[in-house]
This record gives C-alpha cells, structure tokens and sequence, in this order.
C-alpha cells in the first residue's frame, strides 16, 4: 500500500493514531500499570456504553442534550447573523452596537446562567437561552468581521453596474461573507457544546452533563469516560458535517482556506 | 455619446498629510474611439478613471456626458483583477450589470452566453471562476463590461497582471470585439506598446500629481495586430513617449528617495 496516496493518507492516518492510542491504553491497564480507578480500560468503558445504550440511558441523555444545543444554536445563531451583517455593512449600525458587544461578550456564558435561571426558570428555557447567547456572540463577531474585510472591489463592481442597496446585499455582502459566517458557526457548535454539558452540570436530570455529573457522585468511573467520549464524538461530528456544508456552499473559499485546515 | 473632463483634481488627505493625486485633467473623447491613458506607475491614472465611473468624486472639476439621452449605461468598468465574484457561475458573472438592470434571465443569459462565445468561453459558461486561469477571469470581466452595452467603456489595466503571451491574446481579442461594437473605450496602462498597439490617442500623463503632459494621435492604419511593433512609426513613437516617460519615472524616484530624509 502506497502511504503517499492522498485518500489512503487522510482516512488511514489519523485512524491510526486513535486506534493506537486506545491499544496502548487497553495494554497498560492490563499490564497493572494504570490505576483502574482513574483510567479503567477502553474495554470496559465499551462494555459500559453498550448496557446503557441498551437500558436506553444513552439515548434519553443524547436526545435532551442535542436538543438544547440546536434549539440554542437557532435561536442565537440567526440574529447573530442578520446583526453582524447589519452592523458591518452599515458604520452607523455598527457605532451604535459595537459598545454592547464589546462590553458584554467577554462575559463568560456560564456567570450568567444563575440569573437565566432566575429569570427564565429551572427548566428548559434557561438552558436554551444560555446557549444561545453564547452562539450569537461568535457568529455576530463573525459575520462582521466578514463584510469588513470584503475585497473593495467588489463594492466597486456593484456599484459601477448599478446595484440596488437589496442587491448589493444578496448578491455580494452576503455571499462573500458566508466563509466568516461559517467560521463563526463553527466556533459557535463548539462553545455550546461547552456550555450545555456547564448547564447540564448544575441543573439538569438528563442530558451528557447530568450523565458526567451524576457518574461522579456515584463514582462510577466507566460512564463518566462514557459521557465524556460522547462529548469528543459529538464535537468531531458537529466539525465534519459542518465542513461537508461548507465546501457544498462555498466550494470557491473551500479550496482557499485548505492550506489552513488540513 | 462622448465624455469631456474639465479641470478634474483630486487631492487624497487633509491638511499637511494631503496629496495632490492628479491635477487640472482636461480631455475629450471622440466618439467611437479609443483612447489611452498612458503614464507611470501611481500617478494617479486608475484615480481618474475611478472618477471617470462615477466611484470617486473629484476633489475639483467635472465629468460631462453629451448627446442623446443613452438606453443603457453611461459607463462600465473593467477592473484590474479579482473583480470578477468568486461565488457566481461564469455566466452570472458575465450578466450581472444586466440583472441589476432587471433583464429577465432568459434574456441575460442569451445576451451573456454569445460574448461568452466571443471570448471563447462558452463551454465554462456553468463553471466557478476559481476553476479557471487569470487570463480567462480577466475575459469574464471584459464580456461582463461589453454585455451590459454602455456607452464608454473603462478599462484600468486590465491585462496588468497576465503574463506576456495571455496579454498578446487578449490585446488581439479586444481589438476584435472593438472594431465590432465601435465603443469608445478610455484604457489605462503603463505599458508603452500596449497603448500604441490599441488606441487612437495616447494621453501620456506626468508622475504625481498626475498631469496630462501630451497627447499623441497614432496614425496607424487598423486592424492591427503584433506585426505594427517593427514598423517605423511604431518605433518612433515609442522612443518620443520613452523619452518622456522616462523623465517623469526618474523624477518619481529621486523624490522616492529624498523622502526618508526629510
């Protein structure tokens, strides 16, 4: 097998890593030289996984968990857009909005959510919210940041040939900032990720945080590997759908922004 | 329909830091011709045409239409590079002054695809511009221009950044299309043969702030292609534009240099 074939390259290496790593994890636990109270082998946090997916713990903690994370996502990530594109289109927008965000972006999600909690109650909606603000930011910062630093000429071109405001918009500040707003989407499905499993630690009875949280106050130590996993799983998903999306809607950035990413 | 610029200056900055970028321009176009304005690098000649299109205003001076009323655009720009939309097809590209201007699809297409064929690019016609070389976006950025029918056409070195063959060709290629449509066309270069080899007139301008320093006619006889480039005239011409030229880019040079001093 020839290692330098481009396809053999990208699917086989990183598989060998991963796989070798859990190898040599599986040996040394056996071998005694892990504490199994801290580090029990792969072997037995799979058998861990299986039971729960057949008592059906995985699905009823995955389930509640990816829905807050979409229903977040949607509720911040739309604005977040039409906001960010607003303000770096327009200077007086951006004037007038750019203090707010600036003073209330660095506030890290989670010191909020005691008073989404007061505000919005126990339940669902306080934990959807909190996700959602922490989406908008990104994206907002994001899609901005993306009309600003649209080549000039481009408005040129739109303006010479005599585009509308509308046109100006839907033909060019929007489709040349989809590669920032893409960035901004993507930064945005890691961070709630980060802070659903944080809601789900304080307040919640199902989902992968409660699962992580409540495994340690029972300390059983293969779910907790268990949840965690599922949190890796769930965020190398996120990234490869997202990037199938991306290079389908923006294949002319796709091919620029290569060298960066592999 | 023909242009007339009276007493066109424009200074960039305020104050101590202002900069005079070109100064008291006057010309007019005859109709039908091509016009070339000739000068060394940064004094000011993509300035003025920017204020020929009507994307600058000039700080003094103005921009003058006369004769009848046009159906279609007064002027359209073609630009240096990368103007041509990443994220439109070829086709759209080509179309898009017609779609601002609301000419159905059908209709814009039909119109785009026969320049399309013109410069050869017909069967790309559905592809993304990425797909394809500099000199082919330059080609999409020229049918895009003469597509949309105005009344001048501008171009601002428009084969500035092709190499010396794909230049060769595209030089032919727009005499070509030239001659058929009989547009006037005001053309900025700072290449010597590039302007005796297309235009009617040479305008050759001063080093900043740009002034017009002479205006030749080329008695040439049309069509012309690369074989003019060993006749007499050719060769005069291009040592009396030389000689000037070559005044003007030294004076830029020694003032280049004295400027860290200072």
């Amino acid at each position: 097998m020839n290692l330098n074939h481009d396809r053999v390259r990208y699917t086989l290496l990183p598989l060998v890593s991963l796989t070798g790593i859990l190898l040599l994890w599986e040996i040394c636990g056996r071998l005694g030289l892990l504490n199994p109270l801290f580090f029990p082998v792969p072997s037995l946090i799979a058998v861990a996984f299986l039971t729960m997916v057949a008592d059906g713990e995985i699905q009823a903690n995955l389930s509640i968990t990816l829905l807050r994370v979409f229903a977040g996502f949607l509720i911040g990530t739309i604005p977040g857009i039409i906001i960010g594109l607003l303000m770096g289109a327009s200077e007086k927008i951006r004037l007038l909005l750019d203090p707010l965000v600036a003073a209330t972006y660095p506030i890290p999600k989670l010191a909020i959510f005691p008073l989404l909690m007061i505000i919005f109650g126990i339940g669902e909606f306080s934990k959807i919210i909190a996700i959602a603000i922490g989406c908008f930011f990104l994206v907002l910062i994001n899609a901005m940041a993306g009309v600003r630093n649209i080549n000039k000429v481009y408005f040129d071109v739109a303006k010479n040939y005599g585009a509308s405001k509308k046109q100006l918009f839907t033909r060019v500040i929007l489709p040349a900032s989809l590669p920032m707003i893409f960035t901004g989407i993507r930064l945005a499905l890691g961070t709630s990720l980060i802070v659903v499993v944080g809601v789900e630690f304080v307040s919640a009875n199902y989902g992968i945080g409660a699962l992580i949280w409540n495994a340690w106050e029972t300390f059983e130590i293969e779910k907790l590997y268990v949840g965690i996993f599922l949190c890796a799983i769930l965020g190398i998903l996120f990234t490869v759908v997202l990037k199938r999306v991306e290079e389908r809607i923006t294949p002319w950035f796709g091919h620029l922004a290569h060298q960066d990413r592999e | 329909m023909e242009l007339e610029c009276r007493h066109i200056t424009k200074i960039f900055g305020e104050g101590s830091r202002a900069t005079r970028a070109v100064a008291d321009i006057n010309f007019k176009t005859n109709e039908g011709e091509f016009l070339c304005i000739l000068g060394p690098s940064g004094c000011g000649k993509s300035t003025l045409l920017k204020i020929i299109a009507g994307l600058l205003e000039p700080t003094d001076g103005e921009v003058i239409y006369t004769g009848n009323t046009p159906a279609g655009p007064l002027n359209s720009m073609v630009f240096q590079e990368h103007s041509v939309f990443p994220w439109m097809n070829v086709i759209d590209n080509v179309a898009f002054g017609l779609e601002m201007r609301g000419v159905s699809r059908k209709e814009r297409y039909e119109r785009s695809l026969e320049f399309l064929k013109r410069v050869g690019l017909a069967q790309h016609a559905m592809r993304n511009p990425h797909e394809l070389s500099v000199g082919m976006r330059q080609r999409i950025a020229i049918a895009r221009a003469f597509v949309n029918n105005p009344e001048i056409l501008l171009m601002d070195e428009p084969f500035g950044s092709l190499d010396a063959q794909t230049r060769l060709i595209l030089q032919d290629e727009l005499l070509k299309i030239w001659i058929d449509h009989k547009k006037t066309v005001i053309f900025v270069t700072h290449d010597i043969d590039e302007a005796i080899l297309l235009g009617d007139r040479v305008l050759v301008m001063t080093s900043v702030p740009g002034r017009i320093r002479e205006v030749m006619t080329v008695g040439i006889d049309r069509p012309r292609d690369l074989r003019i480039e060993s006749t007499r005239e050719f060769i005069d011409m291009r040592m009396k534009i030389w000689n000037i030229i070559r005044i003007e880019v030294e004076r830029s040079m020694t003032e280049d240099n004295r400027e860290p001093e200072s």
